[in-house]
């Protein structure tokens, strides 16, 4: 047995293992999926329907923190989801944009095979925010008096830069100078303002932080920002595969105010309390009781060795797919050298694809869950061994070369015994660095709801919990040693 | 055997080997001498079809080489190559017994073969199980001869064979190649720049520079009728050795 079909076999019994029941095969058990978006709010929002559900006799299932609007769209498209909550303005001015007339959302919804669900409400709507300090000072409340104070320096979400209905819109309509803007994440926007990095940021109307009391919200005065009132949206196919849900659903209507959700929003970010207990402790003020119908929290060990598993079967079955596919690729690469330049400059090119782009790109074909996940990681994954094997192949002596030419071999025979081997240093080298990379990329997989070491790091970013985000660095850190570790054992062992 | 007609070679814009006609007879010896860079490497690569001639045509058997099934041709030569040219994820015998086992030969016939074969390299069937990074570079050439030879081949191609070997073990393994050629009257061509190895081993001698054949002949035609004045210098053993060979080595050792 040669060194690398050992080390496809030893990867391929490792993956099986860890593809023992993962992530909750729901559609199976016919769970209602519920979605949530990345931020505390959404989370919240996410337990509260599935717990409500669950107390209804609807059996539900939660995929928490899958990504920002269009992947729960997406999501809910193509069925990977049943339900998430979502906010007006988005719907109208981002996910429907170019639909035509959108005033009216639930006939635009239903073309698309969603329900307009119950709305919420409550209204979380883009707002501005400025420390305290440094509103008082310059004596601003209101948004059209920022245009006097070209010094500003701005902190805003991606998202909120990129959007139609934010800074775009905000710049225009108040004629704000756009000189010193810096994207960064919303979370950390906050971290920033504290610190006095930024003076100003975007932020949601519920958010935690404003009941902090170190944030003067400033007042949009031209009613720039649209509404946002927060609603439901419902697969319709819900009403045949999950009957009652709707209903069961419609008991929130108008039940979820702006304090509530602001007090919600402080108690899991300020407080640390699991988004669960704060579900279920709303959901008894509605006179649910949802505590002995929903899943009990799992223990530090059990979380674990679960997300350890699914980040194994992230990394080994991209892996050993980068592996099945880029020796050959390398191998096509030294046998027709100008072919083999541009597949090198083609699986380069990938490289340079952001992984969240590559990532979000995924969910159209492929949904959501491990499957994006998997693809993405597997194509960041084949440049190291693309490139080491056909490094390997084409840097092999030329004495041994001509020695191997001269056997009258045929050509296959001698890739196998000869030129494989005399590479195999190289691609496994390859293999490692493809390993380690992806063990650390693999932490994005939880953005798309594949779970995993991203998925307490995530959770530790928005809820700006240190104790959470080592929960998932750590191990990913040890899981990337001990790749590291294992291939170095296996060089060693191998090596004559 | 071989012959060469009007054979040439550019590559990359420089000429490697310059228009050349060279026959190659059947059961002699023929060494290609000359200075390194003079294009005998090039020569030997261009005979094994290792290398497509720019210009002109190379055939085996008065065959054109691109004419023939390039796998049958293959195993009708046997190549040694300076330093030997093991693969070393395999061990000496995994080397030898390369392309035989790919041809289904029984164990028997195997094992006859390699030990008929390491007698008459003179080397220790004890070391069979070694990997090359375990062989001196003397055993090293023997296994490289024993892989050349395990088919039987009707030509021997030796590409410096004794190029990279301490002077001692050089001598010895210059005596047994010098009784190998004699008990199995192949095809050989070796390449060279040592004089006395040529003059040692040669039936016929083609004395090459800068990608051009000077002259062909036996040591003694060269010796005494030199088409040139590099020729006369070279068989005297001059400086057009270049500085290694120069120091001292004289061109009669015997």
């Amino acid at each position: 047995m040669t060194p690398l079909s050992l080390a496809a076999a030893t990867l391929a019994a490792t993956i099986g293992i860890a593809a023992l029941p993962t992530t909750a095969q729901a559609r199976e058990r016919h769970e209602v999926v519920v979605g949530s978006k990345k931020f505390t709010e959404s989370v919240i929002l996410g337990e509260i329907t599935t717990r409500l559900l669950a107390a209804s006799g609807i059996p539900a299932t939660h995929r928490a923190e899958l990504g920002g609007s269009r992947v729960l769209w997406d999501a809910l498209l193509h069925g990977d989801i049943d339900v998430y909550a979502e906010y007006s303005g988005t719907l109208r001015l981002e996910i429907l944009r170019g639909e035509g007339d959108v005033t009216d959302l639930a006939p635009r919804l239903s073309e698309h095979g969603v329900i307009l669900g119950p709305a919420l409400g409550f209204e979380d709507t883009y707002a501005l925010g400025m420390p305290r300090e440094v509103a008082g000072r310059l004596g601003i409340d209101r948004l059209s008096q920022l245009r006097a104070h070209p010094d500003l320096r701005y902190g805003f979400s991606h998202e909120f830069l990129d959007r139609t209905d934010g800074w775009p819109a905000l710049r225009s309509g108040y004629g704000i100078p756009s000189g010193r803007v810096t994207g960064l994440d919303h979370d950390l926007a906050y971290r920033a303002i504290a610190d006095g990095a930024i003076d100003v940021t975007d932020l949601y109307s519920t958010d935690a932080e404003i009941r902090g009391g170190h944030l003067t919200v400033i007042r949009d005065d031209r009613r720039i920002f649209p509404e946002y009132e927060a609603v439901l949206l419902l697969r319709a196919s819900l009403t045949t595969s999950a009957p009652g849900a709707r209903e069961a659903l419609g008991t929130l209507e108008g039940r979820i105010s702006a304090d509530d959700m602001v007090a919600m929003n402080a108690e899991a970010k300020l407080d640390k309390v699991p988004p669960g207990a704060i579900a279920d402790r709303f959901l008894r003020k509605l006179g649910v009781d949802s505590s002995r119908s929903s899943p009990p929290e799992l223990g530090l060990a059990a979380r674990l060795w679960q997300r350890t598993r699914e980040h194994l079967f992230l990394v080994l079955s991209s892996l050993l797919a980068a592996i099945v596919v880029g020796i050959p690729m390398g191998i096509a690469a030294a046998s027709w050298p100008s072919a083999g330049r541009v597949l090198l400059a083609i699986v380069g090119m990938v490289q340079t694809v952001p992984s969240l782009a590559l990532l979000v790109l995924m969910i159209p074909l492929l949904g959501i869950g491990t499957a994006p996940a998997c693809a993405a990681l597997f194509l960041y994954g084949l440049l190291p061994i693309v490139q080491n094997t056909y490094a390997g192949l084409t840097g092999i002596a030329a004495d041994l070369r001509d020695s191997a030419l001269a056997l009258g071999l045929p050509a296959a025979t001698r890739m196998r015994l000869i030129d494989l081997p005399l590479a195999s240093g190289s691609i496994l080298a390859g293999v490692k660095t493809s390993a380690v990379i992806t063990v650390g990329t693999a932490t994005l997989g939880a953005l798309v709801g594949a779970g995993g070491y991203g998925q307490p790091i995530l959770a530790g970013i928005r809820l700006d919990d240190t104790r959470l985000i080592l929960e998932g660095a750590l191990p990913a850190a040890l899981m990337a040693l001990a790749v590291q570790g294992a291939f170095d054992a296996a060089e060693w062992l191998w090596t004559p | 055997m071989f012959e060469l007609d009007g054979v040439s070679l550019a590559r990359g814009g420089s000429v490697s080997l310059q228009t050349t006609h060279l026959g190659i007879l059947e059961g002699e010896v023929l060494v290609l001498l000359g200075p390194s860079g003079s294009g005998k490497s090039t020569l030997v690569r261009l005979l094994m079809g290792l290398e497509t001639p720019t210009t002109g045509v190379a055939r085996f058997r008065g065959r054109p080489l691109p004419e023939l099934e390039p796998q049958a041709f293959r195993r009708q030569l046997g190549y040694v190559v300076q330093g030997g040219g093991l693969f070393p994820h395999l061990t000496a015998e995994g080397n030898v017994t390369l392309v035989a086992r790919f041809l289904r030969w029984d164990e028997a016939r195997i094992r006859g073969r390699l030990s008929e074969l390491a007698a008459l390299t003179r080397f220790p069937v004890g070391a069979l199980s070694r990997r090359p990074a375990g062989l001196s570079g003397g055993e090293r050439q023997r296994v490289s001869l024993m892989r050349a030879l395990m088919l039987d081949p009707e030509v021997l191609m030796l590409d410096e064979p004794l190029g990279a070997l301490d002077p001692i073990t050089r001598g010895e393994l210059q005596r047994d190649l010098g009784d190998i050629f004699a008990r199995l009257r192949k095809t050989v061509v070796l390449v060279t720049h040592d004089l006395a190895e040529a003059r040692t081993f040669a039936t016929r001698i083609a004395l090459l520079r800068e990608g051009r054949i000077l002259q062909t002949g036996t040591f003694e035609q060269l010796r005494d009728a030199p088409a040139d004045g590099f020729v006369s210098r070279f068989l005297g053993g001059e400086s057009a050795l270049g500085p290694r060979s120069a120091e001292g080595r004289a061109p009669e050792v015997r």
